[in-house]
């Protein structure tokens, strides 16, 4: 199986009310999956089911071989920032080393070659002075950096990403998005989002999810298609955002 | 001076520097989980809950405490199971079991035939009354706190502050919750003895806001936490002995003074530098 995971005819909710149905999708290596669709149309539970928080109603996920291997976990998650307690008692780094414990035994301390991976990638994320503060006294964009420092430090093949562009400032955003480019040569990512226009001139490739899951193999992604895909409602609802994507797709 | 330095001649009052040290200890820790994790209400309806159990204990003619215990503990793995499988909502299921525990023990009390002595001890607390048999059950369960939180300091700071991310990284976040919780209501029956059902909520709250003053840091919080509880206690338990007072009480009044002293001078020191 060349792709790190398929998602096999996969129906899932909770309880006995069914939100996602019949859903097919092959994540490669090196895909840049956004996905967007409506408020309540399933992103979350997509989510869910990928890491793993909730079990399929039907159907399945495979991973491929180099997803299983090793004990620890080859998914990188960046939660929405706000679902995070800023009141927590627990600092920068801390919060950083966490992203390691899948590695871990349950006992034991963090070894010095752990320790230098979270400090270089501090650095690299340009946040290394903040690494003694504690998470209630950063800024949306400063936590929002550390929670992808703590997806990023376990080496992941596959990062997912929540709505990672609420809640921070523009060039935070633009920030973000370069660096997601890059990471892009190292790993797959799948990034959701419910803004349209701004994801769809960096990802490759389009997933719209609404109580199903249509794939578009491109960027470009008219307001049509949407429609065909009965993946309008954010669309309507955000009024500049039709004549961005239109914008894209016609040049 | 001579009169408070003599009280530590007298056995009752070791028994109680004893009881105050591991109360200390115990509250330090799983308070800054408790703080940390927002759930004080929980651990209040487990306390309450418990009194059901004294109530038990009376009746039945065992030791309260042993019949806390039991209460306490059931109930901690019962709100866990209960907000998680039935579709209860968590606030209005802890309220109830709350009101039930109270409501139980007090039925049970006045069942019992005859008069249930030391009866305001466990509602107030009474540290000058700690027995020797006392302090054995406060040590065992002091020592099974400070082993855990010790061992798994990594793992608990983990689940606490991501549960989300800490079950995608299949960490055994089930069993640790259910662990911590029981660790909880282990904890709240032991100090039951010290400060009473009303008040060992504020023990394991207080510290921790004054901790909280000075740091923002899981582990910090703890070891200041611990010794905060612990200069709480033994200035109200020197304000016990002098004033003739219970000691639950006074020990949460020098903890309250503790904190607002401490945290005038920070704001002090905040807005001069």
């Amino acid at each position: 199986m060349e792709s790190l995971l398929e998602i096999r005819d996969m129906s899932a909710g909770y309880d006995k009310e069914v939100i996602l149905r019949d859903v097919n999708l092959a994540v490669q290596p090196n895909d840049f999956i956004g996905v967007i669709g409506p408020n309540g149309g399933g992103k979350t539970t997509l989510l869910k089911t990928l890491l793993g928080l909730l079990p399929p109603i039907k159907g399945e996920i495979v991973f491929n071989e180099s997803m299983r291997e090793g004990a620890h976990h080859h998914i990188g998650y960046l939660p929405q920032v706000n679902r995070i307690d800023k009141k927590f008692p627990i600092t920068v780094f801390d919060v950083v080393r966490s992203g390691l414990m899948s590695r871990k035994r349950l006992i034991g301390r963090y070894s010095r070659m752990e320790n230098e991976q979270a400090n270089s990638l501090l650095e690299e994320m340009g946040i290394a002075g903040l690494k003694k503060k504690a998470v209630g006294e950063l800024s949306g964009g400063q936590l929002q950096r550390v929670l992808l420092c703590r997806a990023l430090v376990n080496r992941p093949k596959l990062l997912i990403l929540d709505e990672p562009n609420t809640y921070v400032d523009n060039q935070f955003e633009r920030e973000l998005y370069e660096r997601l480019r890059k990471l892009n040569d190292k790993m797959a990512i799948l990034l959701v989002s419910h803004d349209v226009g701004t994801i769809t001139s960096y990802v490759k490739t389009i997933a719209c999810v609404n109580r199903t899951l249509h794939y578009h193999p491109s960027n470009k992604i008219s307001t049509e298609q949407l429609a065909a895909y009965e993946c309008p409602i954010q669309i309507i609802s955000h009024g500049q955002i039709p004549h961005t994507v239109l914008m894209q797709h016609d040049h | 001076m001579d009169n408070l330095a003599s009280i530590f001649h007298f056995g009752f009052f070791q028994n109680a520097f004893w009881a105050a040290l591991m109360a200390s200890i115990t509250c330090g820790l799983v308070g800054t989980y408790i703080v940390s994790r927002r759930i004080v209400f929980i651990s209040g309806g487990i306390t309450h809950a418990s009194f059901g159990g004294i109530g038990l204990g009376y009746f039945l003619g065992i030791d309260p405490i042993l019949g806390a215990l039991g209460f306490g503990v059931l109930s901690a793995l019962g709100i866990e199971f209960f907000t998680r499988k039935a579709d209860v909502r968590e606030d209005s299921a802890i309220a109830m079991l709350w009101a039930f525990g109270m409501a139980l023990g007090i039925i049970f009390v006045y069942l019992t035939p005859g008069y249930a002595p030391n009866l305001m001890s466990y509602l107030f607390g009474n540290i000058l009354t700690v027995s020797q048999g006392n302090l054995l059950f406060m040590g065992l369960i002091s020592l099974g706190v400070i082993a855990f939180f010790i061992t798994f300091f990594r793992m608990i700071l983990f689940v606490s502050f991501d549960e989300e991310f800490a079950l995608t990284n299949n960490a055994p976040v089930r069993l640790f919750n259910m662990v911590l919780i029981s660790l909880v209501a282990l904890t709240i029956v032991m100090n039951i003895r010290v400060v009473g059902i009303i008040l060992v909520m504020s023990l394991l709250t207080i510290p921790q806001a004054i901790a909280n003053i000075f740091t923002r840091n899981f582990g910090t919080m703890m070891i200041l936490s611990v010794i905060f509880a612990f200069i709480g206690s033994m200035a109200g338990l020197l304000l016990s002995y002098s004033f003739n007072i219970p000691s639950g009480a006074s020990i949460i009044f020098a903890l309250v003074i503790l904190f607002g002293v401490l945290k005038l001078i920070s704001v002090g020191v905040k807005r001069i530098f």
